[in-house]
């Protein structure tokens, strides 16, 4: 079926069904295509998957003198081109191509550093490659799953998917709407089959198979000698649901990065935040973004707590990690209590409040050369490793006044080591937790720059214009403090004290995707509509009973599924043994040889593929079940 | 009792089971060595029969085989045809080879079957125990067995042969899997226990989470039946060949006519990788949601192209492609089969290649 034209393929649909969903397992040899013909309509449209269809191109035919032809000719090349395209695209093997490149194109994303993740890591890597750096960068591919690529093949892939759903629904919708294909010519040729003779009166069998096909939830339908039946649509139904709700995930994950936001804040225990724009560390956010979509809200961390596995091999390893809030919904709203630890964000309105990175703020007092006190607050630190030694800086901008009372300006560069190892070990935290907590301190005086307009790290002091102190060595100032202790600054420049009250911080991100319920909605649907999909058999049966020669009746019954199944031969084993109860078999005349037609051959060789399984009916009272040998050994599956 | 001495009486206890669960898993080894060579012997003493019914079905004489195609309809037996119900049969698709499937791996033969029963017995016995050694591991954590690459490793197994077993006991013609399965589930074992060992330990607080068992436990299910899937379409690959082999007039060499002869038709082995396929997709889209989910409630957003998140996308993705691939004409058979070896790739990848050589959100599993 590669180069069949437009004409050829309406009738091969009509006449050939089978070739085409069912069996497209190249049907050779001309018994194979004699039997699809036989089979006539009775197997098509058994799914509603498109069929692939190659129609050839340059559609313009003959092009006829003058403009007027030229036009027409024109117009039917775009026509024929633009339908041509358009299967091309909705076709079955595109859509199959498509699913491949996707999944391709997802890779280098997972093996390339990308911006969305880690900035620093992409930073690092374009300079340790320098030839490759720059070729990735214009391949998008430290942008992977935003690349104008990447983007290209999902959407080409959901324009077919959109292009598969639409005319897939209307076709279901008029099969819902029509009947079960009439039975065809010859029902031995279909996968399973069965026959009987019977004395029962042909009228009163096909009543007696519609009643039970009705109540085994086919829909029947009886038309001539036959009765047609057809049952599993729900299985079109899942598949049309999940493909759908595909396109309902996509459409939700595309909402919520465009309306999205995702801001850090850093708080130290005591202090408080306000859901506005100004009080965010750092800001993210979608391209439709407002800040009137910020959710008012505001809470207080009272209080954070980690703790840590004491010892074995994993010594150190993080075990629970809660921070204590006081919130309050809206501008005025009541006061609550919550915890917020890692799994478990505080939710406002959808906007989500997670624990993302905590650490250590020493609470320092500076006192100038009077002893006046100029500075006093906790200082949050960054933590450097898994054992939280820390780093930071401690910048007292105004008030300090030096020993001759002259206006200065104060810097010190802090290290951190909740658990201080000891004299003879490094400078590196052992533990994350208080154990014995030591400050290391250098002092600096002179103009932290913090006036020149340029953004500065808190965390970082600008030691341009500074001076470091110097001690009785003539060595720079620089001492470990225990809580408690203090570090007096040289000729009475003053000091600066390391509290007993050690506070931790919390670092939370406060993040608003809008179009998670949509997305989740349509996940469910696609699970649900997959499994109905995947485990619900779309099948036919048919029973036809007509007055043979002799005046007996002769009873054929044939099923048909969309894949070959044993469900299909076992449950037509199942009613033909209900339905031969109604009409027992008659007796047989000496010449009643199997009656097929004129290419008999042997049965389908029962003894060398069931093995003697326990039969579902051999419940029933009649001495031999109906054996239901399964294509191809399937039963034992 | 102090409270110094109640924690430590714990963690005495806890150790105590770990070492019970590692005395579990290299005893659950032993046996299924065992079973490997009882495995063995049913192959061995199943080659002493012939067996050759695709050959048969395959090379008998072309117009029999014409004949063959379509099925005779009733057989009645002489005077009891009043009392016999009518006989459903069945026919392949036009197109479809109509051939039988092999007796199994002891090829009928009556002491390989001896030796093969004893193999799924032993298989049963360090099923239990491999069982016992997650469970005693589970225990010494006090958490699911599923924090580290020892731990997913020890599961994984278990759960694959408890797929294995679980088929068996529905009366599903699997039993050829048995050599194969045990034959990878040692290796699988081995390599836990040598490279990936790592001694009981917590887990960090990103993992304490009811979506832990829920995603992880999903996970390692659908990777052992994915595998078992594997399993039979590498086996339908090599079945196809031989009997296409054999349709062209083809001469397989000895070895492969014994141990092809024995295995199930190529369609039914096609048939069979299909449906384990299919019928644990549903629940890995599942597994891919509930990280999702649980990813939103841990790291503020439930989609962000990890590593690991990005290669379950893609498995899942190669995947779709192969139930599509079925659904496609020109697609089915081979080219489908290759495209699900390609997907089993896929997980594989994410389960030991993402762990060990990328850095993602999801590395802290350790090596
Ligand atoms: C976003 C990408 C897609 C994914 C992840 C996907 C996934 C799937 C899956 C898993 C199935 C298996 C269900 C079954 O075998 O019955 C399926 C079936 C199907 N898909 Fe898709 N699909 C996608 C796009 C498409 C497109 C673009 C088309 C249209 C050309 C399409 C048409 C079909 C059809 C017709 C079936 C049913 C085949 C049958 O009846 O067996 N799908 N799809």
């Amino acid at each position: 079926m590669s180069t069949t034209r437009d004409t050829d393929v309406r009738t091969g649909e009509a006449a050939g069904g089978t070739t085409g969903q069912e069996n497209d397992t190249a049907a050779t040899d001309t018994a194979a295509a004699r039997d699809a013909g036989e089979l006539g309509a009775a197997g098509a449209q058994l799914s509603t998957a498109p069929r692939d269809t190659v129609v050839p191109g340059s559609f313009g035919g003959v092009r006829a003198p003058g403009a007027a032809g030229w036009l027409a000719w024109t117009g039917r090349e775009i026509v024929g081109w633009a339908r041509w395209f358009w299967r091309q695209l909705t076709s079955m093997r595109v859509a199959l191509i498509l699913l491949f490149l996707l999944s391709l194109g997802a890779i280098p994303g997972s093996l390339i550093p990308q911006t969305g993740q880690d900035e620093t890591k992409v930073a690092d890597f374009m300079g340790r490659h320098e030839t490759l750096g720059p070729i990735y960068e214009k391949l998008g591919l430290f942008n992977v799953y935003s690349s104008a690529w990447f983007s290209a093949i999902y959407i080409l892939l959901f324009i077919s998917l959109i292009g598969c759903i639409v005319p897939r629904t209307w076709q279901f919708v008029g099969q819902l709407r029509g009947r079960p294909p009439g039975a065809p010519r010859r029902l031995n040729r279909l996968p399973a089959y069965t026959t009987w003779r019977t004395e029962a009166a042909p009228e009163a069998v096909r009543e007696e198979a519609l009643k039970l096909l009705k109540r085994r939830r086919f829909r029947a339908d009886a038309a001539g000698d036959a009765v047609a039946a057809e049952k599993g649509y729900l299985r079109e139904v899942g598949n049309l649901a999940f493909h759908i709700a595909l396109i309902v995930m996509l459409i939700a994950f595309a909402w919520g990065q465009l309306f999205k936001y995702e801001g850090n804040k850093l708080i130290v225990e005591g202090d408080g935040f306000a859901n506005t724009l100004t009080q965010y560390d750092d800001f993210k956010s979608g391209s439709l973004f407002s800040t009137d979509d910020l959710e008012p809200f505001s809470f207080v961390l009272d209080n954070f707590r980690g703790t840590y596995e004491p010892s074995g091999p994993n010594k150190g390893t993080p075990r629970t990690y809660e921070s204590h809030v006081t919130y309050s919904e809206g501008s005025d709203g009541k006061e609550k209590q919550r915890t917020i630890k890692v799994n478990e964000p505080l939710d406002i309105a959808g906007t989500k409040v997670y624990l993302v990175s905590h650490g250590y703020a020493p609470v320092v007092t500076v006192r100038d050369g009077k002893g006046d006190v100029v500075y006093s607050q906790a200082v949050p630190l960054l933590p450097l490793d898994s054992n939280v030694t820390s780093t930071g800086a401690i910048k007292v901008m105004d008030g300090y006044r030096d020993a001759q009372g002259k206006k200065d300006q104060l810097g010190f560069r802090a290290f951190f080591l909740p658990a201080y190892g000891g004299a003879n070990t490094a400078v590196v935290s052992q533990f994350p937790a208080l154990l014995n907590p030591v400050l290391n301190l250098e002092a600096f005086h002179g103009d932290l720059g913090v006036d020149s307009g340029l953004p500065q790290s808190v965390y970082q002091l600008d030691k341009k214009n500074m001076k470091g102190f110097k001690d009785s060595k003539g060595k720079q100032l620089r001492e470990n403090l225990k809580p408690g202790e203090t570090m007096k600054l040289p000729n009475g420049a003053g000091s600066i004290t390391f509290e007993k009250d050690i506070k931790e911080w919390a670092g939370f991100q406060v993040t608003e995707q809008p179009g998670s319920g949509w997305a989740l909605a349509g996940a469910l649907t696609a699970i649900f509509g997959l499994a109905a999909s995947l485990f619900i058999q779309r099948r036919r049966v048919w029973v036809r009973a007509t007055a043979g020669p002799d005046g007996v009746t002769v009873v054929e019954m044939a099923g048909l599924g969309r894949s070959e199944s044993a469900k299909v031969p076992e449950e037509l084993g199942d009613m033909a043994g209900i339905l031969y109860d109604l009409a027992p078999g008659a007796p047989d005349t000496p010449d009643d040889t199997p009656e097929t037609d004129a290419d008999t051959g042997t049965s389908a060789d029962t003894d060398a593929k069931s093995e003697p399984d326990p039969e579902p009916e051999a419940k029933t009272s009649t001495p031999e079940p109906p054996a239901v040998p399964a294509a191809e050994g399937a039963e034992t599956k | 009792m102090t409270l110094a001495a109640a924690t430590e009486l714990a963690a005495a206890t806890n150790e105590n089971l770990a070492n019970l669960s590692n005395t579990l898993i290299y005893s659950a080894m032993a046996v299924y060595t065992l079973a490997f060579f009882a495995y063995i012997a049913e192959w061995l003493f199943g080659s002493r029969s012939k067996v050759g019914r695709t050959a048969a079905a395959l090379t008998a004489d072309k117009g029999a085989k014409k004949a063959a195609a379509p099925a005779v309809t009733v057989k009645n037996a002489g005077g009891t045809a009043v009392l016999e119900r009518p006989k459903v049969v069945t026919r392949a698709a036009p197109g479809s080879r109509d051939v039988p499937d092999g007796p199994g791996a002891h090829g009928g033969d009556e002491q390989g079957d001896l030796y093969g029963r004893i193999a799924v017995s032993l298989t049963v016995l360090a099923f239990l125990i491999a069982f016992g050694g997650v469970l005693t591991r589970a225990l010494s954590v006090q958490r699911a067995p599923w924090g580290n690459m020892y731990e997913f490793n020890i599961t994984f197994s278990t759960v694959a042969v408890g797929v294995y077993l679980a088929l068996l006991a529905m009366k599903k013609n699997v039993r050829w899997m048995g050599l194969f399965l045990v034959t990878t589930v040692l290796l699988d074992l081995g390599l836990a226990v040598t490279v990936l060992y790592t001694a009981s330990d917590q887990l960090v607080p990103a993992l304490h989470s009811y979506w832990l068992y829920i995603h992880v436990s999903t996970a390692i299910f659908c990777g052992a039946v994915f595998y078992v899937g594997a399993v039979g379409t590498i086996l339908y690959l090599f079945k196809d060949s031989y009997e296409n082999k054999l349709t062209t007039g083809g001469k397989p060499g000895r070895f492969a006519t014994s141990v092809m002869e024995r295995l199930p038709a190529s369609a039914s082995l096609d048939k069979f990788s299909y449906r384990v396929n299919a019928a644990v997709f549903p629940l890995w889209t599942f597994t891919i949601i509930a990280g999702a989910i649980w990813a939103g409630d841990a790291w503020g957003r439930y989609w962000g192209w990890d590593p690991k998140e990005t290669w379950s996308f893609i498995t899942w993705v190669a995947y779709a492609c192969y139930l599509h691939a079925r659904a496609t004409a020109g697609w089915k058979g081979r080219k489908a089969a290759y495209i699900a070896l390609i997907a089993f790739a896929c997980w594989l990848f994410n389960y030991y290649g993402v762990n060990i050589f990328v850095t993602g959100k999801h590395s802290y599993a350790g090596v």
